[in-house]
């Protein structure tokens, strides 16, 4: 009887990386979701990678040959998504936000996946009264709201002002911290539960340090379910980044674009009902944000067999091979 | 901003039941769950606390550009703060532990009283954005769950990640925009009018929460103009907070709809209706009421900036103002006055799921 339906042993290594793979697995309406995930999320790398191409102005220009751009101009040819109230270019702006958006992300979800991932190795192997310490701690810093921590955070990195790396850099840190105990708690609870099992037990009896245990042995096994935790943050990264924006404690708006300090600027136009420097900025972050989302979650169910969905011919090939299999 | 604990929590909330000792196990799980509230509040005031003086004394971010340096090492004599560190975090620690949190920097006022003033608005907003979270996500989670994998609940679902998706300000910026500027219907910013506000904290031991206020002291037209301001607000902050209350609903709802009993009360002739509202929504409300306790603390989080987004003097815009002036003793004051009702409210709801489900207890 073949227990292996969907990836036969002949389907090539291309078709077998993560989302490809999760691409052929799905169907009907989790297939669309899946891929209007990944139309956004190509999206916003494009425009992040392509922002100095794309944009008709620089994201700090607010004039140029031609002499002062207008401020607060409505949407018209030169301008396409209007200015804003110190005459830079929405639509620049928008664009070159992504980029900002997307050093902040990486930054943050590398740096927390490097420290939550070894401090919940070292933690979770040793155990002891370091462990102890790091789980109160962990459970602490988890209970409390992201946002606060965040401005903490940026507070000690770069007392609230900074330059474009600074910035980055002191936004990503801030998010780090924050993220650090959810990797943590995961990594952890996997040691926890593989620090039992025979093949670490044979490890030490040969005489393996506990570094290589926990680096060879239990780093791969461990970390399986990061991928998800991965998308999760990184929309949880463009949101706080967002947020530390908005509260005026992000990247100086010379230094970069970003969307939340926009966003903070435009509250008083929206007042007087001035739509343009606001809508945008705001929809960046919620396309980004959903792609990422949609992304992230159909994976989720794609691996999990209970949740995933066959169409109907899909569901018709597998009853047929397992029945074969069942005859031969 | 959270939207969900690591995976798995959500549809797997409650521990494996280990009920050794039935007998007096609440009360001793109520005073042990207790007592781990001391270490959560004790770290997260030492970690504020020695982040905060990492970088260096308040004094100096609060006024370093405005006052020579003579004076500025003067005012940081007079307040202690050129001294060990040590010192000044077992000073802080005893203050705190007696109710003071020192006075604000900027306009000069005791922490506490900041606290108690404009903490009422928080809390305000709080209930009016969980009231709109629950109204939205309880009956919507149960029509997507019934409707699994069907177009009512893929709409739902992608409105739910909409909600994840929409920072609180922006969602607040779009509904000013509509019904503020472009309709004209409610209000923009503020709390209430200024007549308005000016008659409720005149009142006797007001409570600060305005509706109650102006139901207390029978004034129909300060009350009409309270719910008029508290509407924006609560529906931005409630809407985005519905959506994952949704899908809490949705995950937990569809397990249960596929329970045994269901199917037998489906034979019994037990209509649709009932099915969906009575026997799986009971038994699905269990593990929100536990997931609850990590809402509050992202609830709060979104507090501060659908305050600032509105203008809603409470703890979350002042919060805003005094990072913008400077005044980290305030911050911290703030940030450390949060830490203690989070840590308060995931004992409560620990609490009413332990009395709720006995499983729980331990």
């Amino acid at each position: 009887m073949t227990t292996q339906t969907l990836p036969s042993a002949n389907t090539s290594w291309l078709k077998q990386l993560p989302v490809i793979s999760h691409l052929r697995m799905s169907s009907g309406l989790q297939r669309g979701m899946l891929v209007a995930g990944l139309v956004l999320s190509v999206l916003f790398f494009l425009c992040a990678l392509f922002a100095p191409l794309i944009a008709p102005f620089d994201f700090a220009q607010s004039s140029d040959a031609s002499g002062d751009f207008p401020r607060q101009a409505a949407p018209d040819a030169k301008f396409i998504w209007g200015t804003t109230a110190t005459g830079y270019d929405v639509f620049s702006r928008t664009l070159y936000g992504a980029q900002t958006a997307i050093w902040v992300i990486v930054a943050a979800v590398v740096m927390s996946l490097f420290v939550g991932v070894l401090l919940g190795l070292i933690s979770g192997y040793l155990g002891g009264w370091f462990d102890r310490i790091m789980v109160v701690l962990a459970d602490a810093i988890y209970a409390f709201p992201s946002l606060l921590l965040a401005i903490v955070m940026s507070i000690v990195i770069s007392q609230g002002q900074s330059s474009l790396f600074g910035g980055i850099m002191a936004a990503a840190i801030s998010i780090t911290v924050v993220f650090i105990p959810q990797y943590f708690r995961v990594v952890r609870a996997e040691v926890m539960r593989l620090k039992a099992e025979p093949f670490v037990e044979s490890a030490q009896v040969i005489g393996a340090s506990p570094w290589r245990v926990m680096f060879t042995h239990l780093l791969r096994n461990s970390t399986r379910t990061l991928p998800l935790i991965f998308t999760l943050n990184a929309t949880e990264a463009l949101l706080t980044l967002a947020g530390l924006g908005f509260l005026g404690f992000g990247i100086e708006p010379t230094a970069a674009s970003e969307w939340g300090y926009d966003l903070n600027r435009a509250m008083s136009d929206a007042t007087s009902g001035i739509w343009w420097t606001g809508l945008f900025p705001g929809l960046a972050i919620v396309l980004t944000v959903m792609g990422l989302t949609l992304v992230g979650e159909s994976m989720n169910d794609l691996n999990d067999p209970r949740l995933r969905r066959f169409s109907r011919k899909k569901a018709k090939r597998i009853t047929q091979s397992t029945q074969r299999g069942a005859t031969q | 901003m959270t939207i969900t604990s690591p995976p798995g929590q959500e549809t797997s909330p409650i521990a494996a039941p280990k009920a050794k000792n039935q007998g007096g196990g609440f009360l001793r799980y109520l005073i042990t769950r207790f007592l781990l509230i001391i270490p959560t509040v004790f770290i997260l005031i030492t970690v504020v606390f020695f982040l905060m003086r990492v970088t260096g004394d308040p004094i100096t971010a609060a006024m370093g550009g405005r006052l020579t340096p003579d004076q500025l090492a003067a005012r940081i004599h007079e307040a202690g703060y050129d001294r060990p560190i040590l010192v000044q975090y077992f000073e802080y620690l005893g203050q705190v532990f007696t109710g003071n949190l020192g006075r604000t920097l900027s306009d000069n006022r005791a922490v506490t009283e900041v606290l108690s003033t404009y903490g009422a608005a928080t809390l305000e907003l709080a209930i009016n954005s969980v009231i709109v979270a629950l109204l939205v996500g309880i009956p919507l989670g149960l029509v997507a769950a019934k409707f699994r994998d069907r177009y009512p609940d893929a709409i739902l679902r992608i409105l739910a990640i909409l909600g994840y998706a929409t920072p609180v300000f922006f969602a607040g910026l779009i509904l000013k925009l509509v019904f503020g500027v472009w309709l004209g219907w409610l209000p923009i910013s503020g709390r209430a009018d200024w007549q308005t506000e000016l008659e409720l904290t005149g009142l006797q031991s007001p409570s600060g929460i305005y509706w109650l206020d102006a139901l207390r002291s029978g004034n129909m037209e300060a009350f009409w103009n309270v719910t008029e301001h508290a509407l924006l607000p609560a529906l931005a902050l409630g809407l985005l907070t519905g959506g994952v209350f949704l899908r809490l609903v949705r995950t937990n709802a569809i397990g249960t709809l596929g329970r045994e009993y269901v199917e037998a009360g489906r034979s019994r002739g037990v209509s649709e209706f009932r099915l969906t509202t009575k026997h799986a929504y009971r038994p699905a409300l269990i593990p929100i009421i536990t997931v609850m306790g990590l809402q509050i603390a992202m609830l709060l989080g979104g507090a501060v900036l659908t305050e600032t987004t509105f203008e809603w003097s409470g703890l979350g815009f002042k919060l805003a103002e005094y990072l913008t002036a400077r005044d980290f003793v305030a911050v911290q004051g703030i940030v450390v006055l949060l830490a203690i009702i989070v840590a308060v409210t995931n004992f409560i709801v620990d609490v009413l799921a332990a009395l709720i489900d006995p499983r729980v207890r331990y």
